[in-house]
């Protein structure tokens, strides 16, 4: 506190009736006694009732002794009025509400997404022309330009078109099932040559042109290596991709996939069938290779959640004169949230009654200082505890961790429970990381604290709870819901979420994205402009400087 | 015999008070003097009271609700927070949203009222504030003193409040349209691109705006319902804002599109907002009037417990 704000303190002190200010006007002039329960204070003697009160009115509320009865106060406060269940029942709510968000029946009982080696959810749908190589070996094909065609609705001629990242080139594949590791080398529509591996491993290759572009892939044990040319001459070395546990005998070949396709509609983002389709030179094969002919089908029995057929458009492979053209749908790349993931729930998802559960500790946060402008009791508080800036932190330590509290036991039943009864009805889930689970759990806590630490300081500012409330929740709910329910455009959707308070909402994101995956990568479906931390601390920049517009207002106004 | 004869004539001393105040004639016009005096009496006499033609009584408590209403701190700056809240939103919105081509699939005339989602939390506050305030004080011991018919009393600060909000919300419904009158086109939304300037003269427009007036003075209704049963304004406004706010959020996370469409029909917010939309009716998943009919029912059903709760309760 500075010596202004001491002094300003002291005159209200003054000018304040009632015992407590003649209580402290007796500790300053009966002199010795209390002055010796201060030292014994100071060295760490346990206050007892008496002492308290005695102490609490002179200035040995001043340091660590002081501020832990500050806390003790504001806690007896908070525990014996009826408010305080409110805390629990904020947990209550997030579990309750969460659950709510799981209630609807029938997803597809599939056993959930195939999983990728890193245990993301991946999608493994391609189309494939095979044979088997046993041990080491390699094959190289010449492969010629990509074409696409969309499926256009009933009754249209399919459109023509290549997606971005569809993906024609070799590839050799762990095992049938899907989710199994694998190393490619690719021409894509709109990326030029890539090598891929393992789902979400992904390195750009050389601009190559022309129809003399070649594509290799050696299998040495374990290791693939991917190389590219553009003249069959000259050979680019793309990186070698390390596949533990690759069994001897392994499927590869040649392959084709396309995501859907993507298109603006008059209400929002639309997605058709799409299917790219590439001529393959004769392959050329170098040692182990199996059998003699070619074989082909749908890798993955469909094409996924990201891509599809249509009755129109269907996968297949012709071979004539050695050169096979091959069409196909699907992706080899891991899910990501939207549209592309199909229905399915996410971690988000199950957390969505932290939305109810915040409205909750909004309301207890502001009504615990707005009571007591109601009720008078903030002029007794600060009676006994003249520091004001300290009272406020007092409250805000035991609000803060009541909040936490119940946001880390709401979120940490809320996930379970709502993965729980999402499998009961069904769905798929997308499945995270232990880290990331933790930090949706964790943030959800820090969230909950940082929005009752607002509301707190909106209630100082403001002194009464409806316009605190309200307040709080135009700038933390509201802008949330305008950027994703759709009624504003992706672009002002993303910019509330970077400015208002709603960004703190990005600590509970879990849905990942990948630069080689076209997604909707916007608010509507839970994609936060901001990193999650980044996000959080723009809500904790608010809370600070409404504590801080508060501490000011608190310590200038009269009670 | 002449000790009963004098008793059935009162002495001129024990006269009822003045006439002016006890009995008025139905119909009469009332000077605002007298309000206090009629309080008063209805306080202490309130058999009197009661005697009173009820439309009277209405009128009468109508007009200490209006006053109270007219003179408590932060109810003027609430109505005019409520009308800059919505206009500024929506006129945020109008500039923020832009149509490159014709056919962009946007509704303009729900995009220059995207301001009514903000203006209804302004509406909550002043009907959470203004009912639940009286608790707080006190004055609710007062108000159900001076007008002990609590259904009058509950009644009259309903309808004083609402028509407080139906002022305000018709002057942000207007500001918002003129607002994206002047500034959608200079987003795109111009008549090439197939948007001619918001009028009041296009039926559809009209009834959104319209509607959304409606919308506004239902929140406040809803609010009065949650208030006069929480009787905290700040639990209250808690109460209503997740009525409103959290359907929506609900709506996004359940995967099943039969559920998403169910309770975008029975939440008060999706389903009253449905009035405001201009393009696309066949794809909304309840018609504009029925949606504001839905929102309707939750504030008469929370009225109604409100009032069941103020007359069996103590104040």
């Amino acid at each position: 506190m500075t010596g202004d704000a001491a002094e300003r303190d002291a005159a209200k002190r003054d000018a304040l009736p009632g015992h407590a200010v003649t209580g402290a006007a007796v500790a300053g002039e009966a002199g010795t006694a209390r002055d010796r329960t201060r030292a014994g204070r100071a060295d760490g003697g346990e206050p007892n009732g008496t002492d308290a009160v005695t102490a609490q009115a002179g200035p040995a509320g001043r340091g660590r002794a002081g501020f832990r009865r500050l806390v003790r106060a504001e806690l007896t406060k908070f525990l014996t009025v009826r408010g305080w269940t409110l805390a629990p029942a904020a947990a209550l709510v997030t579990v309750l509400v969460g659950l709510l968000g799981t209630a609807a029946p029938g997803g597809a009982d599939d056993g959930g997404f195939p999983r990728g080696p890193g245990g993301q959810a991946v999608n493994d749908a391609f189309f494939f022309v095979h044979r088997t190589l046993d041990g080491d070996g390699s094959i190289t094909a010449q492969v010629g330009p990509l074409t696409g065609l969309t499926d256009p609705g009933p009754g249209g001629q399919a459109v023509p078109g290549v997606q971005p990242w569809a993906k024609a080139g070799i590839i050799v594949k762990a095992g049938p099932g899907r989710g199994s590791g694998y190393a490619a080398v690719m021409l894509t529509g709109a990326h030029g040559v890539r090598m891929q591996d393992d789902y979400t491993h992904d390195t750009a290759g050389p601009a190559l042109a022309g129809d003399a572009r070649r594509l290799r892939l050696v299998r040495t044990g374990e290791d693939i290596t991917g190389y590219a040319s553009g003249d069959g001459v000259h050979w680019t070395t793309l990186g070698t991709a390390h596949l533990p546990g690759l069994p001897r005998t392994v499927r590869a070949g040649l392959f084709v996939a396309s995501p859907q396709a993507a298109t603006d509609t008059g209400a929002g983002t639309g997605y058709a069938p799409a299917v790219a389709t590439a001529e393959f030179g004769r392959p050329e094969l170098v040692g182990g290779w199996q059998g003699n002919g070619w074989q082909g089908g749908q890798a993955g029995g469909d094409a996924g959640t990201s891509g599809s057929y249509s009755d129109t458009l269907r996968g297949g492979f012709t071979e004539s004169a050695g050169r096979i053209t091959v069409t196909g749908a699907g992706d080899i790349a891991p899910v990501v949230g939207g549209p592309p993931m199909g229905p399915a729930h996410t971690v988000e998802n199950f957390l969505v009654g932290s939305f109810a559960g915040l409205l909750v500790l909004v309301v207890l946060g502001a009504v615990s200082v707005t009571a007591e402008y109601r009720r008078g009791l903030i002029r007794t508080t600060l009676a006994a505890h003249p520091g004001r800036g300290r009272v406020l932190a007092a409250k805000a330590a035991v609000l803060g961790t009541a909040a936490a509290t119940a946001g880390l036991a709401g979120a940490a039943l809320a996930v379970p429970l709502g993965r729980w009864r999402s499998h009961a009805a069904h769905f798929r889930d997308l499945p995270v990381t232990t880290a990331t689970e933790l930090r949706a759990t964790a943030g959800t806590a820090l969230l909950f604290a940082l929005a009752a630490l607002l509301a707190l300081a909106a209630g100082v500012v403001l002194r009464r709870g409806a316009p605190a409330v309200t307040a709080v929740v135009a700038a933390l709910v509201l802008p949330y819901l305008l950027a994703t329910s759709g009624i504003l455009p992706a672009g002002p959707a993303q910019w509330l979420l970077r400015l208002t308070p709603a960004a703190g909402f990005a600590i509970q994101q879990t849905v990942p994205r990948y630069p080689q995956v076209d997604g909707a990568y916007t608010p509507e479906f839970g994609y936060f402009p901001l990193p999650p931390w980044a996000g959080l601390a723009v809500l904790a920049g608010y809370t600070l400087a409404a504590g801080v517009l508060a501490t000011v207002l608190l310590r200038r106004r009269d009670v | 015999m002449n000790r009963p004869s004098a008793r059935r004539v009162p002495p001129p001393s024990a006269a009822p008070p003045p006439a002016c105040t006890s009995t008025p004639l139905p119909g009469t016009p009332l000077p605002g003097t007298l309000l206090p005096d009629t309080l008063l009496l209805g306080a202490l006499r309130p058999p009197l009271a009661r005697a009173l033609p009820a439309t009277l009584t209405l009128a009468r408590a109508l007009h200490a609700e209006w006053t109270k209403l007219r003179t408590a701190g932060g109810t003027w700056t609430a109505l005019l927070a409520l009308v800059l809240a919505t206009a500024g939103l929506g006129a945020a919105a109008a500039a923020g949203v832009s149509c490159p081509a014709a056919g962009c699939g946007e509704d303009a005339t729900r995009l220059a009222l995207t301001g009514v989602t903000l203006g209804q939390a302004v509406a909550v506050v002043l009907a959470a504030a203004a009912v639940g305030g009286e608790y707080g004080t006190g004055m609710i011991r007062t108000t159900l003193a001076a007008v002990p018919g609590r259904g009058t009393a509950y009644t009259a600060k309903a309808a004083a409040l609402a028509g407080a909000v139906l002022l305000a919300s018709t002057a942000a419904v207007l500001g918002s349209l003129l607002a994206g009158r002047l500034i959608l086109p200079g987003s795109g939304f111009t008549p090439a691109h197939g948007y001619p300037p918001l009028s009041l003269g296009d039926g559809p427009t009209l009834r959104a705006a319209v509607g959304s007036v409606l919308y506004l003075a239902l929140v406040a209704l809803l609010t009065v319902g949650v208030a006069t049963a929480v009787r905290e304004p700040a639990a209250a406004a808690g109460v209503v804002l997740g009525l409103l706010y959290l359907f929506p959020l609900l709506t996004r996370v359940v995967a099943d599109p039969d559920w998403q469409r169910r309770l975008q029909q029975v939440a008060p917010m999706p389903a009253g907002l449905a009035v405001q939309a201009t393009t696309g009716l066949d794809r909304l998943p309840v018609p504009p009037w029925t949606g504001l009919a839905v929102l309707a029912g939750w504030s008469a059903g929370a009225l109604l417990l409100g009032a069941a709760l103020l007359r069996r309760r103590d104040a």
